[in-house]
């Protein structure tokens, strides 16, 4: 069923995840604490925090982060009243381990993300969640890169695992309006667990489809204050609520608390300015994972080659999520070629 | 006089290795080819190339009139089954190669490792990734101490079966565990992706090792001369472009900071198209290799024989 008025949208910050890769994942705790209290007083439900890469991220191929998981985890929790405390998990890099970790340091709901075609390998990992207790989503990537059809069929998987909710995730920021709405009314016509939303502002379509996917029937939305995160970032989180109000869907969050967060706390700290440059749009336009932009920038420098046409090329080899290694490749390749 | 060795397992990984078997092996001769379900290709295709058959499992093999004479058995099964079978096959004095999760014996990558493990009665595979990686990973041991080693393997989607797709965990953790094991690094990693795109992506690994200052000529020289040793039993296995260095300070959290020079490198593993396409460089390396020990296995019985005069 599409959106009807009483119907309370679940709101997922996303800001200390996500918003890792726009910092290299260079958070501090106190910067987390901050950013926490504020979202949790402006009574967001679920906010996640992991490496950008989700637990057990730390990497040469994705970067290492200031502190370890279990700190930022533990530091967000003590400053909670309201929110739940969310990870993120991609099998293949994390493991079931990592979410025993996570479930002791008090995390409440665990996200278990694969490329959209592989939900088959996240089994284990959604069917061991909800033994442990964990409110458990299933997190489908690069969803623009297959038919609804068979996106649709990828769900059903993750459902049948046992998945408290399926999201359709636009790594790429490439979903134009009516791919995203055609995929969430699928969902929201097959599958009889929650639907949620996940997205990217690479092509400025943040905030836009985030509310055609909240129309066509998501039960959640991720989102970031001042959009922090991978690419050109995510839906804004203070927009999306300004639109949410006045449009008078339920959220419940409050904005105020979100515009002073954003302007005051995450702006400030943003080491490069996270917005639909020409960098962020070619991911949208190439559809590439977001999270190659800051990699891809850095390797277009040190071999002195354009950014955009690492990211073409990656686009061409059909590289996806975690193949962060395949960049330097790239990169070199070019420099080689243009000798 | 060859050697006659039984495989357990019909599926993709038996199939290949026995074709491997047939069409290169000096040292080795099919005896048995083991499955549990008669329709499996692989057995059809044993039963077509003349090879003794059974579809009763273990225990088909162990009553099978050739079994006196295997010396040397592959397990291309699974973890779970692979337990079982140990310990039958060592009731019955075989040399046993694991080519499944289970690691019952010590971890052996041919070119790193094999010397010291000639008499281990069984013998585990470790993973695809780490038969590709973690050759670099001691090559560069070899002449720096590596603190850290970190390995990403790619591979087409096609080529992951069920018994990855269902454990994944396995892989980077056992793979982990062999690049400080075997590898020599203090702290191993392991990532894995299944790229889906069409047509398939040959498997690709990029391997990362943080170690002590040292010469960047003589780090690239051991790399490439070992390179060159895997090639000589994976065929398809090369790298792809020369190791790239640099002078870093890392900060790791829970582990501080660490000094040294990177070395990243970068590898492609084509298969031989034997039974599998040829982007199934992540099956092949695993036949491959395991062909390759047992090879090594059959010599050293030979020889062991002729010095005892037997």
């Amino acid at each position: 069923m599409p959106y009807t008025p009483d119907k309370k949208i679940i709101v997922n910050d996303v800001t200390l995840r996500d918003g890792m890769h726009a910092l290299g994942h260079q958070y501090t705790v106190e910067q987390m604490r901050g950013i926490a209290r504020k979202l949790d007083e402006a009574k967001v439900d679920l906010i996640e925090v992991s490496h950008g890469d989700g637990l057990n991220g730390n990497s040469f191929n994705y970067g290492f982060s200031a502190h370890t998981e279990v700190e930022y985890l533990q530091a967000v929790k003590s400053e909670l009243t309201h929110a739940k405390l969310v990870a993120l998990l991609l099998p293949g890099i994390g493991t079931i381990e990592d979410m025993k970790m996570a479930r002791e340091a008090g995390v409440d709901t665990i996200r278990i993300a694969t490329h959209c075609t592989e939900a088959d390998i996240a089994a284990q990992h959604i069917a061991k969640a909800k033994e442990m207790g964990f409110d458990t989503v299933g997190f489908l990537m690069m969803a623009h890169m297959i038919p609804t059809a068979d996106l649709l069929k990828q769900a059903k998987l993750m459902e049948s695992y046992g998945a408290d909710c399926v999201y359709i995730t636009d790594s790429a920021g490439a979903l134009l309006m009516d791919e995203a709405r055609e995929r969430v009314s699928a969902f929201r016509s097959e599958l009889g667990c929650q639907i949620g939303f996940h997205n990217h502002n690479n092509l400025g379509l943040g905030v836009a489809n985030t509310v055609i996917a909240i129309e066509s029937g998501a039960d959640r939305v991720d989102a970031s204050l001042a959009g922090m995160g991978a690419g050109a970032g995510n839906c804004a989180l203070e927009v999306l609520i300004a639109v949410t109000d006045r449009m008078k869907i339920r959220t419940d969050v409050e904005l105020y608390p979100l515009i002073d967060a954003a302007d005051g706390l995450v702006r400030p700290i943003q080491r490069r300015p996270v917005q639909t440059d020409g960098n962020a749009l070619m991911l949208g336009y190439a559809g590439v994972y977001s999270s190659f932009l800051i990699h891809t920038e850095r390797a277009a420098a040190r071999f002195n080659v354009d950014p955009r046409d690492i990211l073409v090329e990656l686009g061409r080899r059909k590289m996806i999520g975690g193949q962060e290694d395949m960049i330097v490749d790239v990169a070199i390749d070019l420099a080689n070629s243009n000798q | 006089m060859k050697h006659k060795v039984a495989i357990i397992g019909s599926g993709n990984i038996g199939t290949d290795l026995m074709v491997k078997i047939l069409r290169t092996s000096d040292t080795l001769q099919m005896g048995v080819f083991v499955g549990i379900d008669p329709a499996s290709d692989g057995l059809r295709r044993a039963a077509g190339l003349g090879v003794a058959t059974t579809a009763d499992g273990i225990d088909g093999l162990v009553n099978h009139p050739l079994f006196p004479e295997i010396e040397i058995v592959f397990d291309a099964t699974s973890a779970g089954a692979h337990r079982k079978h140990a310990v039958i096959l060592a009731a019955h004095g075989k040399r046993v190669i694991d080519l499944t999760p289970a690691a019952v014996g010590p971890y052996v990558v041919p070119v790193a490792n094999l010397d010291a493990h000639l008499d281990s009665e069984n013998l585990n595979m470790v993973t695809c990734g780490g038969q590709a990686t973690i050759p670099i990973v001691w090559a560069v041991s070899r002449v720096a101490p590596v603190a850290y080693a970190e390995i990403v393997a790619s591979i087409a989607s096609i080529s992951a079966g069920p018994g990855t797709r269902a454990n994944i965990d396995e892989f980077t953790e056992t793979t982990s565990r062999g690049i400080e094991q075997i590898g020599g690094a203090k702290r191993g990693k392991a990532i894995i992706i299944l790229n889906p795109a069409e047509p398939p992506m040959i498997m690709r690994d990029t391997v990362y090792t943080l170690s002590a200052a040292a010469s960047q000529s003589e780090i690239s020289r051991s790399i490439r001369e070992t390179v060159a040793r895997v090639a000589t039993y994976v065929p398809g296995y090369r790298m792809v472009k020369d190791p790239v260095f640099e002078d870093v300070a890392v900060t790791m959290p829970g582990i501080g900071m660490i000094e040294g020079l990177k070395t990243t490198v970068f590898l492609e593993v084509e298969g031989a198209g034997h039974y599998l396409p040829k982007y199934a460089g992540n099956l092949d390396i695993m036949t491959s290799a395991a062909l390759q020990v047992a090879e090594e296995i059959a010599r050293h019985l030979e020889r062991r024989r002729v010095a005892e005069g037997v």
